[in-house]
């Protein structure tokens, strides 16, 4: 899986002249302002030190690595400005991260990575515990993460949820602990609820249920992600939808179950079901923009950079009914390294600081994801975008990217809804199951079917 | 390499002149290329404990899962069917553009720059090449949209993209040259007069072709189809964008291995893979004597 938001950086080609100047003057006036609230928040992290700290970290250099989505640039050269030391962003796509923080674990300072990815790092002894007390915003991370819950609403455990992957019982421990303990393996940082996008116009009705994407109706006219370890919940889910069977758990199958998942996927490529697969943020987005599918499983941001070429798409609201559908969420946290120590360590804890601090926040909400202190968010995002992003009120105005491109006109609602009524809607998590190595066995069966 | 016609003065000076020569290829080959394969080899016989962790040791659980699975073979069948038709095809092309370049064209300085122009495509990289076929043959592509217009159709045609088909255009697309170079090189040398003589002998077209063109190519085609072999039978980007992940092969099921970190598997499919290779590069080179023909 690799470029998430890549697709809505491009240019929005049905900017008029009118809507242009607007943005940016719009867009100058943001920056300024955010450039002033970073400048604070910037100064304050150093005021806290003797000038000397400032001298010391100059020389240090942080490496990021991670998927693109998760990882990104922009964010990396603000916080290097705000900081004081040098952050460097890389990108790689989610098997080639976890290949590389596990077999060379020195040559990366913050590793990126999802739920399922912390356990295994954990696993392997190639991160540090994170002493939450260090953490200055922890208390104020939603619940979701720390507890397990958000609302009273039990957040579902199928698949490795956030908050199941997020504790251990000491730093060196390589066993996560069922509990909230003072060391945490990742610290989230951005996460979203992913479901299905379609052609509104072509699909002619609307779509809240997983099974239309294996409904005969859109035979050669679906598509569906092809990396296994997600592509195979996303199947779970239609099958579910359709009644076909019931999981015990869709994010830990049993050989049966894998068994029964994967034989109806290749029975459904061999009927024609499926025009493509895709694994790539962008090919998500051509496959809809070029009228090869009109339904197919969907990351949020793919679904506004197809609507930025001015074809409807819409994502679809599968919020969770008898126990069925619901949103397969994921999220993506930043775990310490083993061998950071010393200076760079503290420097690390600060960069983790900086990250929960708001401005990443306000720019993943750009692009249609969360940020897991929504209070601070919240400071660097205008009024109009809080409402529309985080509240699912019409838009008061137009919605730009991140990058400040328009991306959605005023008096649009965010498919989904409110932050609230999406993640509670969550039913299952990215995952890596016990019998990974046989599930990927049985995806390539379906792959070469 | 040929022995030298003057005997050395004493044999350890030879043998030390000859790993002079040798020298600088193995400081390449070993570091990047024997250690390596060996560590890939090493990693195939250890034990995993399914997350990324490997036990020293020795099984040969990996060979076993590898070879008695029915997936193997699927995964083979589709390679090979890739190879194969990627093979002919550019062995087709590729040997009667060589031909052209060779025997019709005349003027020596229009066929080296018709020949360069055959590069051209590789002045940008591989993966444009292959993306760039995606809005040719899409549904709603520049072949389909004509098709309609002319009412040659009525429905967009499915099969020209995310299909074998596409896979295979896509390969030939990329590998022709491959075939064009060592068969142009190797007709290059066949002496125009054998051909006059056969004339006059009153040999037809075909028979020339039959008796002397093909035959005196063979180095070039064994060399071509050497590098096309090679290159389709590992590679797996070709097949994952064009087949719109409808397909698989060899590479690509251990790539995925990887990415779950099985490495003894992904590394007993590497090892096996590497066998075949080695055992159809041989079967090739058996067939034909290549250092003959080229040192001729």
């Amino acid at each position: 899986m690799s470029d998430r938001i890549k697709g809505t950086s491009t240019s929005d080609p049905a900017g008029t002249e009118a809507a242009l100047t607007k943005n940016l003057s719009r867009r100058t006036l943001l920056k300024g302002a955010a450039a002033v609230a970073g400048a604070a928040a910037g100064s304050d992290a150093i005021r806290g030190f003797p000038t000397i700290w400032a001298q010391e970290i100059k020389d240090i250099e942080l490496r990021h690595v991670g998927v693109s989505y998760s990882v990104v640039k922009a964010i990396g050269d603000q916080a290097a400005k705000d900081l004081g030391f040098k952050v460097t962003m890389q990108n790689l796509d989610t098997s080639a991260a976890i290949n590389r923080f596990i077999s060379q674990p020195n040559t990366v300072d913050i590793a990126d990575l999802e739920g399922w990815q912390a356990k295994l790092a954990a696993k392997r002894g190639v991160i540090q515990g994170i002493e939450v007390k260090k953490i200055k915003e922890f208390d104020n991370i939603l619940p979701i993460f720390t507890k397990g819950e958000i609302d009273g609403h039990k957040i579902p455990r199928q698949g490795i949820s956030p908050y199941e992957a997020m504790y251990i019982a000491k730093p060196d421990a390589t066993d996560l602990n069922d509990g909230v303990t003072e060391w945490a393996t990742f610290l989230p940082q951005v996460y979203n609820a992913d479901s299905i996008g379609y052609r509104p116009d072509l699909v002619g009705h609307e779509v809240t249920e997983w099974k239309d994407l294996i409904d005969p109706k859109f035979k050669g006219k679906a598509a569906i992600l092809d990396v296994p370890a997600i592509g195979i919940m996303d199947a779970a889910l239609c099958f579910e939808s359709a009644g076909l069977i019931k999981y015990g758990n869709k994010g830990n199958m049993t050989k049966e179950e894998i068994d029964f998942t994967c034989n109806k996927l290749i029975e459904l490529k061999k009927q024609g079901q499926f025009r493509a697969t895709w694994t790539t943020f962008d090919q998500s987005v051509q496959l809809m923009a070029a009228g090869e599918v009109v339904i197919q499983s969907m990351w949020s941001p793919a679904v506004a950079a197809v609507r930025v070429k001015e074809i409807p798409c819409v994502y679809a609201p599968v919020n969770v009914k008898n126990g069925k559908e619901g949103y397969r969420g994921w999220c993506n946290g930043m775990g310490l390294m083993k061998h950071l120590s010393g200076k760079k360590l503290d420097a690390a804890y600060e960069y983790l600081n900086w990250y929960l601090s708001g401005w990443q926040g306000g720019f993943v909400a750009r692009y249609g994801y969360y940020s897991p202190v929504p209070s601070t968010a919240k400071k660097f995002l205008t009024p109009a975008e809080w409402a529309f992003w985080y509240e699912g009120q019409p838009a008061p105005e137009v919605v730009n990217d991140p990058y400040g491109v328009a991306m959605e006109k005023a008096g649009t609602k965010r498919d989904g809804g409110s932050f609230l009524d999406r993640v509670k809607n969550i039913s299952c998590w990215n995952t890596l199951m016990d019998e990974a190595a046989y599930m990927n066995k049985r995806w390539n069966d379906f792959k070469v079917a | 390499m040929q022995p030298s016609p003057t005997p050395s003065p004493t044999p350890s000076r030879s043998n030390l002149a000859g790993w002079l020569y040798v020298s600088p290829l193995v400081l390449v080959l070993v570091p990047f290329f024997v250690a390596p394969i060996l560590v890939v080899l090493a990693a195939s016989f250890f034990a995993t404990d399914g997350f990324g962790g490997l036990t020293p040791g020795f099984t040969l659980a990996s060979y076993v899962e590898v070879l008695h699975s029915a997936l193997t073979l699927k995964l083979y069948l589709a390679t090979i069917k890739f190879t194969v038709l990627t093979w002919i095809f550019t062995l087709i092309i590729g040997f009667l553009v060589a031909y052209f370049l060779v025997f019709h064209v005349r003027n020596q300085l229009l066929a080296i720059g018709l020949f360069l122009l055959c590069t051209v495509p590789f002045w940008t990289s591989n993966i444009i090449r292959m993306i760039s076929w995606i809005p040719l043959l899409g549904k709603e592509g520049l072949i389909n949209q004509a098709l309609l217009a002319l009412g040659v159709i009525r429905q967009p045609l499915e099969v020209l993209l995310f299909s074998d088909l596409a896979v295979v255009i896509a390969y030939v697309h990329q590998l022709t040259i491959f075939m064009i170079v060592p068969i142009f090189n190797s007709m290059a040398r066949i002496d125009k007069k054998l051909i006059e003589a056969a004339i006059d002998a009153g040999a037809s077209r075909f028979d020339i072709m039959r008796l002397i063109v093909v035959p005196m190519s063979k180095s070039g085609i064994a060399l071509g189809t050497i590098f096309v072999v090679s290159i389709v039978m590992g590679d797996f980007f070709v097949v994952k964008v064009m087949s719109g992940g409808g397909s698989a092969s060899v590479v690509s099921a251990f790539y995925e291995d990887v990415g779950v970190l099985q490495y003894p598997t992904a590394a007993a499919s590497a090892v096996l893979l590497t066998l075949v290779l080695v055992a159809i590069v041989s079967l090739i080179l058996r067939t034909v004597d290549i250092r003959q023909e080229i040192t001729r």
